[in-house]
């Protein structure tokens, strides 16, 4: 049953270095502010899963956060490249930078196969590619038809964080808008955190809405803003002009480091 | 009337598409290519964002897959695992539009490092739905900017595969497989086939009859400088 914590608090009681965490959010409701919590912990020697990992996991990556990066497509979206996670993959800084790549279908499916308790997510897919030799995925054959299909190693997260609109006073939480493969994340993972933007006495039915009952939740934290730069669907609009600044803060390693001391690090706790 | 080569591409792009088409569009030249299409001639074509945004109808370009926009003017939005599952690996989609940082000659796509894997010289930001896309659609449509440095003989890696790819547009002119060898078949204006030539990497072939593509009409430029210029600060 979800407690109804500050987002200090539940990073405090439930990530751990060297955890599997899942961070997720296609470009709506990034859980910004959780992953600057992460780095404000010090927390370490992560294993960090995204499709698409962006500007956050640029930050936690850049400052050292993460040993292994799970992900299908890592860039700064209508901007360029992630200065960070290259300089991580090209030259080992701050550290070295294990990948496990995979396709947009593949890890939808192996968050699904994670959700439904199974060992892998099915797909036809990756044949003819590169990918294949270089990241975990297997082929199986239909039973019925013989089709040889493509499996992928089910997503298992110690941690899923996403944030929300909107949780109710027992925890019940409610998106709205797109909603990526959030549901999958907390459902996947072993614990889960949500940020939200607002607690309120009664959730109100959305067209399109995913609701979480509270008893899949661990922790939800009302953070206000907790998902910009990224947005929040009838709350506010993506900040596009940080995203496109984000190319020069992190382009050089110093102007990165001091951003990060300014913005992340001396910032207070949520 | 003046226009810039990538705005040739852009409207070159665009004419492809048809009102019959449920296209599968990525960010950047595609997307500007799209939303053009459905600006001018082809207004009842379908734009799929793999965000989970079926039938978005942006009033001005996205510059995410996953824009607030997208979402509000869509036929559906739908999870992203329902996405690659029930709309694009069951062949809802006929149309995937496709950019890339290296192509070779059969239309193979490299979108994840140049150099080594391992220790890459430029780490790319992946694939993301494209291996799938490649492999789904009937159709694949491709754009990037022609240099000896993107049209390679050999990739340095492949993304995708190049086997559905119907026509590569780019800023200079239009490819297109014949038995399964991407070939010249069409020249921008003011563009020679020999610059063509020096701007890939391989030998290309040429068509016999090698089209001079029509420049872009008054209400093309018009349509897709109102697109751009909103999302240009």
């Amino acid at each position: 049953m979800a407690d109804i914590v500050t987002l200090a608090d539940a990073v405090r009681e439930l990530v751990h270095d060297g955890d599997t965490v899942a961070l997720e959010g296609f470009t709506h409701l990034i859980p910004n502010a959780a992953g600057h919590e992460l780095i404000r912990q010090g927390l370490n020697d992560l294993t960090l899963v995204r499709m698409t990992p962006d500007v956050v996991y640029d930050q936690l990556i850049g400052m050292g956060a993460a040993r292994k990066l799970v992900f299908s497509w890592g860039g700064n979206p209508g901007v360029g490249s992630l200065h960070r996670f290259r300089d991580a993959v090209e030259h080992d800084w701050p550290a070295p930078l294990a990948l496990e790549e995979h396709s947009h279908a593949g890890m939808a499916a192996a968050y699904a196969a994670g959700a439904a308790d199974l060992p892998f997510g099915l797909l036809r897919g990756y044949e003819g590619t590169d990918l294949v030799a270089h990241t975990r995925v297997g082929t199986v054959t239909c039973p019925f038809t013989g089709e040889e299909l493509t499996a992928v190693p089910a997503l298992r997260p110690d941690v899923g964080i996403i944030h929300a609109q909107q949780a109710d006073r027992k925890g019940n939480v409610q998106l709205w808008g797109i909603t990526g493969v959030q549901k999958e994340t907390v459902l996947a993972s072993s614990r889960s955190i949500v940020s939200v933007e607002e607690i309120v006495d009664e959730l109100e039915p959305r067209p399109g809405a995913v609701v979480l009952p509270a008893w899949v939740i661990d922790a939800v934290a009302e953070v206000p803003g907790g998902a910009r730069p990224s947005y929040a669907h009838g709350y506010y609009e993506r900040d596009n002009e940080f995203y496109a600044a984000w190319d020069s803060i992190s382009r050089d390693r110093d102007t990165f480091a001091s951003w990060m001391r300014e913005h992340v690090l001396g910032a207070v706790a949520a | 009337m003046t226009f810039t080569a990538d705005e040739m591409m852009a409207v070159a792009a665009a004419r492809r598409l048809t009102n019959d088409n449920v296209c599968f569009v990525g960010i950047g030249l595609p997307s500007v290519a799209a939303n053009l299409a459905r600006r001018t001639h082809a207004p009842r074509c379908v734009l799929v964002y793999e965000s989970g945004t079926i039938g978005a109808k942006p009033g001005k370009l996205p510059l995410s897959i996953g824009d607030g926009e997208l979402a509000e003017t869509a036929d559906a939005v739908v999870s992203v695992p329902e996405m690659f599952a029930y709309w694009l690996q069951a062949g809802r989609i006929d149309v995937g539009f496709l950019g890339a940082a290296q192509i070779d000659p059969n239309g193979n796509l490299n979108s994840t490092v140049i150099g080594d894997y391992a220790r890459p010289k430029v780490r790319l930001p992946g694939g993301g739905g494209a291996p799938e896309i490649a492999t789904s659609v009937a159709d694949v449509f491709v754009m990037l900017r022609q240099t000896p440095r993107a049209f390679v003989e050999r990739l340095d890696f492949k993304t995708s595969r190049g086997d559905r790819v119907r026509v590569v547009v780019t800023d200079l002119g239009i490819l297109e497989p014949r038995d399964g060898e991407l070939t010249l078949v069409g020249v921008h204006p003011g563009v020679a086939v020999d610059d063509v030539r020096a701007a890939t990497g391989w030998k290309l072939a040429v068509a016999d009859d090698v089209d001079v593509t029509a420049p872009p009409t008054g209400v093309e430029l018009a349509a897709l400088r109102s697109l751009e210029s909103i999302v240009r600060e």
